[in-house]
């Protein structure tokens, strides 16, 4: 496999409080042969801010993005919602061709290994019954996998990956590809609703008998995950990385 | 001040039950309408197709506007522009005043609502009976409607049952939907049989040919037109498409994005007032050319009201129409009323989770998820929201401008998490915490855990 410069882009919230989902998406590319370099000064992406409202705030994130990221191949984080932000409002500022160049080589982490590292198989186990969450800025902002509003042939790039694990049972709720829920600020500032549609989620999968909920998105799974502790389930959540590094 | 959609949207959702009621019925319909889109095998072709008719109708409007003015003049209609809302609710007082007419019926028009028509005449003292059985059970229970093609779909069987037997006089607990919906037809016969006049909304313009079509699932439109001696259609001005060749792609794609069927069961054209008849119509602005105007939000004028983006909107199924406070909710509702009043509804551009299924459903293609983001921007930019929110974002950017700060900032969250979890943890304070718990805080960061040992 060619060695190539990998640049491993850690969103802020998982750099804090789910350290061990950025582990297991640097051992797992380190695994695939990729060159990985860790950016010390990275910090955020600048989303929270953009989906608030509040682009114009971001200039600070951006040319700290664009530092951080000059000088590699590609860019890949396990976070589809990130990347999403990255690719559609990375501004050009004061370097177009880094920016550009960092816009179309931004990939989340399922669509690296599919498209870019073209992985066939992986040396993974993981003997549980797992209910896949499709993160909506991943699936229909990132193209991660069919849509169902869309008259267009099935596929699915984490589902064809979680496929290559010795042991795992792949379960998809009903309403295959409903949001959590989370909505960034969505889930502060609308409450209600934000609760009543994770609940919704995690009903589905609770019906499925599910062990974990994965996705390719940490946010998504962080509100679901609270949920499921405040209703003492014991249904635990996984970022995909996490999974597909398991052995 | 009037309620925002996150306190409405709350009060929505008390009655858990009932969410999950009106959250399942209109995720049947978007069911339906999957099953219905995906067997037609050029659907994504025909998305396209209606969607570039429109762009091209709405960069020439001015040229089709008056081709469909002069053409319909030909034809014996009587043409009326409105700047506004005011306008248009002046223009149809005149009609039914000239006329020296009491009885009016009307049918769907969600340009009649978005002008509240419906109040201007109540207070002129003309009372106008709404035939759409939706929009005639709210208008009896004097509410707005909470969808523009469902317009009662808030309400259950029992609950209009109710409103039946003090209305309309139907046997008290009888919630038979065929009793309550031949009670309705025997209720609403008597209205069009006596009706003088007759109010219809518009579904698309025919500029080459100078008529209108109007689409309805219980013919109640054309029972109104057919009977009263007067017609008035109000139409805005983006229902225009340049020819009736260009028809059929917007009735395949209306009816099945809206309900699944096929087609509506009445698709009625209007043409010629027969004689001794009149048909007037009111070409109406009302902020339609303003979006024109703006790159970003023009596309929202392709909109053909079929109602799909509100199916399939996760937000709207389980906070319910009347949580958005307008005349047009759900998601396109979010991104057509900033425009007409971005103070009072700087809100609903971020009653969405931004997850783009309204953008993939949508027959125009109207890319209604990345017009809510933009409005967004629009709503910080002119200050819409109150102080603290602005000082909070400042904070937060200036944490994440710097690495050095961050990182700090990030221990310090994460020690209080572990050490001090009740300063966070308080559900007073705290709206993750009210229904979810707290993510777990490790000890290390990731970058710490990299530092110590990433380059073993």
């Amino acid at each position: 496999m060619p060695s190539m410069k990998v640049g491993l882009f850690v969103p802020c919230y998982i750099d804090q409080f789910y350290p061990q989902v950025a582990i297991a998406t640097l051992q797992l590319l380190q695994k695939l042969g990729c060159d990985v370099v860790v950016p010390l000064e990275q910090t955020c992406c600048g989303q929270p801010l953009a989906n608030s409202g509040f682009s114009k705030l971001t200039k600070g994130c951006e040319k700290n993005f664009v530092a951080n990221f000059a000088g590699v191949d590609y860019v890949v984080a396990p976070s589809g919602s990130c990347v999403l932000h990255i690719k559609e409002h990375l501004p050009d500022g004061k370097s177009p061709s880094l920016s550009t160049h960092i816009r179309s080589t931004i990939y989340e982490l399922t669509e690296f290994l599919t498209d870019v590292l073209k992985v066939e198989k992986l040396e993974a186990y993981f003997p549980y019954k797992v209910g896949f969450h499709n993160s909506c800025h991943g699936q229909r902002g990132l193209g991660l996998s069919s849509m169902t509003e869309l008259n267009m042939p099935g596929f699915s790039k984490p589902a064809m990956l979680l496929g290559m694990v010795d042991g795992i049972q792949v379960q998809l709720p009903e309403r295959q590809d409903e949001c959590c829920g989370f909505g960034g600020t969505f889930c502060v500032f609308e409450e209600a609703v934000s609760v009543k549609m994770g609940k919704d989620r995690i009903r589905e999968h609770q019906s499925n008998e599910v062990d974990v909920i994965t996705g390719c998105d940490v946010s998504c799974l962080m509100h679901l995950e609270g949920l499921l502790k405040r209703q003492g389930s014991k249904i635990r959540v996984m970022h995909i990385a996490e999974i597909l590094n398991c052995q | 001040m009037k309620k925002k959609h996150a306190e409405l949207a709350e009060v929505f959702n008390a009655d858990e039950s009932m969410t999950d009621w009106h959250d399942e019925t209109l995720w049947w319909i978007r069911q339906k309408r999957d099953r219905s889109a995906h067997n037609i095998p050029e659907w994504e072709q025909l998305r396209q197709w209606a969607s570039d008719i429109k762009a091209h109708t709405l960069s020439n409007l001015d040229y089709y506007l008056e081709e469909f003015e002069r053409n319909a003049i030909a034809n014996g209609i009587k043409v009326h522009w409105a700047r506004d809302a005011a306008e248009h609710n002046a223009i149809i007082a005149g009609i039914i005043r000239e006329n020296g007419v009491s009885r009016v019926v009307k049918s769907k028009s969600m340009l009649t609502e978005e002008c509240h028509l419906n109040d201007h005449l109540k207070d002129l003292g003309i009372e106008v009976v709404d035939t759409d059985l939706g929009e005639r059970i709210v208008q009896l229970r004097d509410e707005p409607p909470s969808h523009i093609v469902l317009p009662a779909i808030h309400l259950k069987k029992e609950e209009v049952s109710k409103t039946f037997h003090q209305k309309l006089g139907t046997e008290l607990g009888n919630h038979d939907p065929v009793y309550l919906t031949s009670a309705a037809r025997d209720h609403l016969r008597e209205r069009f049989i006596e009706a003088e006049l007759a109010i219809t909304g518009v579904n698309f313009a025919v500029a080459n040919t100078g008529e209108f079509v109007v689409c309805t699932n219980e013919g109640n439109a054309d029972m109104g037109a057919h009977l009263a001696k007067v017609h008035i259609a109000a139409m805005g001005i983006e229902k225009l498409i340049p020819s009736q060749k260009h028809l059929g792609v917007f009735t395949r794609l209306l009816a099945r994005s809206a309900t699944g069927q096929p087609i509506t069961a009445y698709t009625s054209h209007f043409r010629t007032p027969a004689r001794g008849r009149a048909i007037h119509i009111v070409l109406v602005d009302n902020g339609r050319s303003r979006l024109l105007g703006q790159e970003d939000f023009r596309n929202s004028l392709k909109c053909i009201r079929c109602g799909a983006c509100f199916n399939t909107c996760p937000v709207y199924r389980r906070s319910g129409g009347h949580s958005y406070h307008t005349a047009i909710a759900g998601p396109i509702g979010s991104i057509l009323s900033p425009n007409l009043d971005l103070k009072a509804n700087a809100d609903l551009p971020f009653a969405s989770t931004l997850c783009g299924s309204c953008s993939n459903v949508c027959p125009v293609k109207i890319n209604i998820h990345e017009q809510l983001w933009k409005w967004r921007q629009v709503i910080a930019d002119k200050k819409q929201f109150g102080l603290f929110k602005r000082l909070s974002m400042r904070v937060t950017a200036t944490v994440l401008s710097s690495p050095f700060v961050y990182r700090i900032t990030g221990r310090m969250a994460r020690w209080v998490l572990r050490n001090w979890p009740a300063m966070i943890n308080r559900k007073s304070i705290n709206p993750w915490y009210k229904q979810r718990e707290m993510p777990e805080a490790p000890k290390e960061s990731f970058r710490e855990w990299y530092v110590k040992n990433g380059q073993l």
